[in-house]
């Protein structure tokens, strides 16, 4: 059932999407594309040129930092509904981490030069997109932040009544 | 101390009975939990059973050392055996966590009061755990899996700094598979070897997997995750008159008699340590009253 539907229905159905008008849908597709990644391969390379943008339709895909002599460091783990990759966004547009599919991983790929100059074109489409793209992040710096504060530790005794 | 009887469980404490006098009980397994965490089995030397509500603590008396609060953990279907799990943070803790099988120990209570499950009747049941804040959810988790059909959806959100630091690894496979209790886990960071998740756990919860307008969520653990989880329990519709916490505070007498566990007009040993969370309300931010 899936292979008949148009790559502009995937797009409208991710949450990352929800409520964008029609035509921001069909300029979204214009760039999209659909996209699958065995359990186990690399999604990306930290540092290499960062050229798209992920909608994850289905699978979970990691964040590592690699690390020699050592097993790559997970930071963070990205499920369906979620997107991957904002390096796209900031110059000069390479994948701060490694990214690999813990599972199979099904994702909308969205080409990031298009997406650009499609923002560059039509602001008020770059800003709906810069918006989201920043409702994203602000999440997860303050997840980042909330893991700096080291959330599972035991509360220290000063703060505990005498 | 005529209304002394009223907070101690009779179920417990036969009548004339000394809540403030630790009754004996003798290790009968000593489980290594993690690195830092371990689970004391008690049976008691009278051979008189513990009945107990998911959510009470008992004063453990580690003889010649001290006494410290710690949540009880066992199957309150089974009060033939006292469970604990406690994590060795200090002197007292510490010299439990070297006690053997076979050496005793001091008990008193149940104290305090219980998570309220019936409240999820009908409803999704969301339980919240951070880090060893799931030893004290899971007689409430166990009192589900009892009377399944009585809940919707049940749910435990678990995080935990590493996947080494999970409690109750071989557990969870089973409340799913027996109970249908989804466990769903994320830890602050691991290695490549894990393949489950890894982000806070609020993150669980803005996933879902519940109807917030028909969830009560039982939130324990530290008090800064707590408050990051209610908030974003809150976040997704959860509100505060159905989520439950579980507060720590130092504990005496554990029997609201000596104060040392006041948070504002609330004695925690007492009226807690389970609150309704907008019952709390602002006193939870507050840490020295
Ligand atoms: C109602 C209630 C239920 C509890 N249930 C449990 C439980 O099921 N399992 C469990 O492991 N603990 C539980 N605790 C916490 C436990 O009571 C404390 O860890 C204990 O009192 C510490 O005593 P100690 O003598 O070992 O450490 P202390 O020597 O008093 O303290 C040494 C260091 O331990 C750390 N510490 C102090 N308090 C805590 C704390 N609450 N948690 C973690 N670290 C702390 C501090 O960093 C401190 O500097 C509960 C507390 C309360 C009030
Ligand atoms: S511990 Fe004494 S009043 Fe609560």
């Amino acid at each position: 059932m899936e292979q008949i539907r148009g790559i502009d229905s995937l797009v409208r159905e991710h949450p990352f999407c929800q409520d964008l008008d029609e035509a921001a849908i069909a300029l979204m597709s214009g760039c999209a594309k659909n996209e699958q990644f065995p359990a186990g391969s690399m999604i990306a390379r930290e540092n290499q040129p960062s050229e798209r943008l992920f909608l994850l339709r289905y699978g979970t895909a990691a964040l590592e930092i690699r690390r020699p002599g050592h097993d790559p460091l997970i930071i963070e783990t990205l499920e369906a509904g979620e997107i991957l990759g904002w390096s796209w966004i900031v110059p000069p547009y390479r994948w701060a981490y490694d990214v690999r599919a813990v599972t199979i991983v099904r994702a909308i790929s969205v080409e990031a030069g298009c997406l650009r100059a499609k923002c560059d074109d039509d602001h008020s489409f770059g800003y709906e997109i810069y918006h989201r793209i920043l409702r994203v992040m602000a999440n997860r710096l303050s997840a980042t932040r909330l893991r700096l504060v080291d959330l599972y530790a035991p509360p220290p005794r000063a703060a505990r009544a005498p | 101390m005529d209304d002394l009887s009223s907070l101690i469980d009779p179920a417990a404490t036969p009548a004339g009975d000394d809540p403030m006098r630790p009754r004996p009980f003798r290790i009968a397994r000593v489980r290594k939990d993690l690195a830092d965490t371990f689970t004391l089995y008690l049976t008691a030397l009278d051979g008189a059973p513990f009945a107990f509500r998911p959510g009470q603590f008992n004063m453990l008396y580690v003889f010649g050392v001290g006494e410290v609060p710690i949540s009880i953990s066992g199957d309150p279907a089974d009060p033939a055996v006292l469970v604990h799990t406690t994590r060795a943070v200090g002197t007292v803790t510490e010299a439990m966590g070297r006690l053997k099988a076979g050496d005793v120990i001091g008990v008193r209570g149940p104290f305090g009061s219980p998570w309220p499950i019936e409240a999820a009747h009908g409803q999704d049941v969301v339980f919240v755990a951070g880090g060893v804040g799931l030893a004290p959810l899971r007689p409430a988790i166990l009192a589900v899996a009892r009377h399944r059909e009585r809940f919707a959806n049940a749910l435990l959100l678990y995080g935990s700094r590493t996947p080494e630091d999970l409690l109750y690894r071989r557990e969870m496979p089973v409340w799913r598979s027996r109970h249908d209790i989804a466990s769903h886990v994320t830890v602050d960071r691991a290695t490549g070897r894990w393949t489950g998740r890894v982000g806070v756990v609020t993150k669980l919860i803005r996933s879902g997997g519940f109807d917030h307008r028909h969830a009560v969520a039982y939130v324990c653990g530290p008090e800064v995750m707590m408050r990051y989880a209610v908030q974003a329990l809150d976040a997704v519709g959860v509100t505060a008159d159905r989520v439950y916490v579980s507060m720590e505070r130092n504990m005496k007498c554990g029997i609201g008699l000596c104060g040392h566990c006041q948070l504002g007009p609330h004695f925690v040993c007492r009226d807690g340590p389970v609150y309704r969370f907008d019952r709390l309300g602002p006193l939870f931010d507050i840490w020295e009253l």
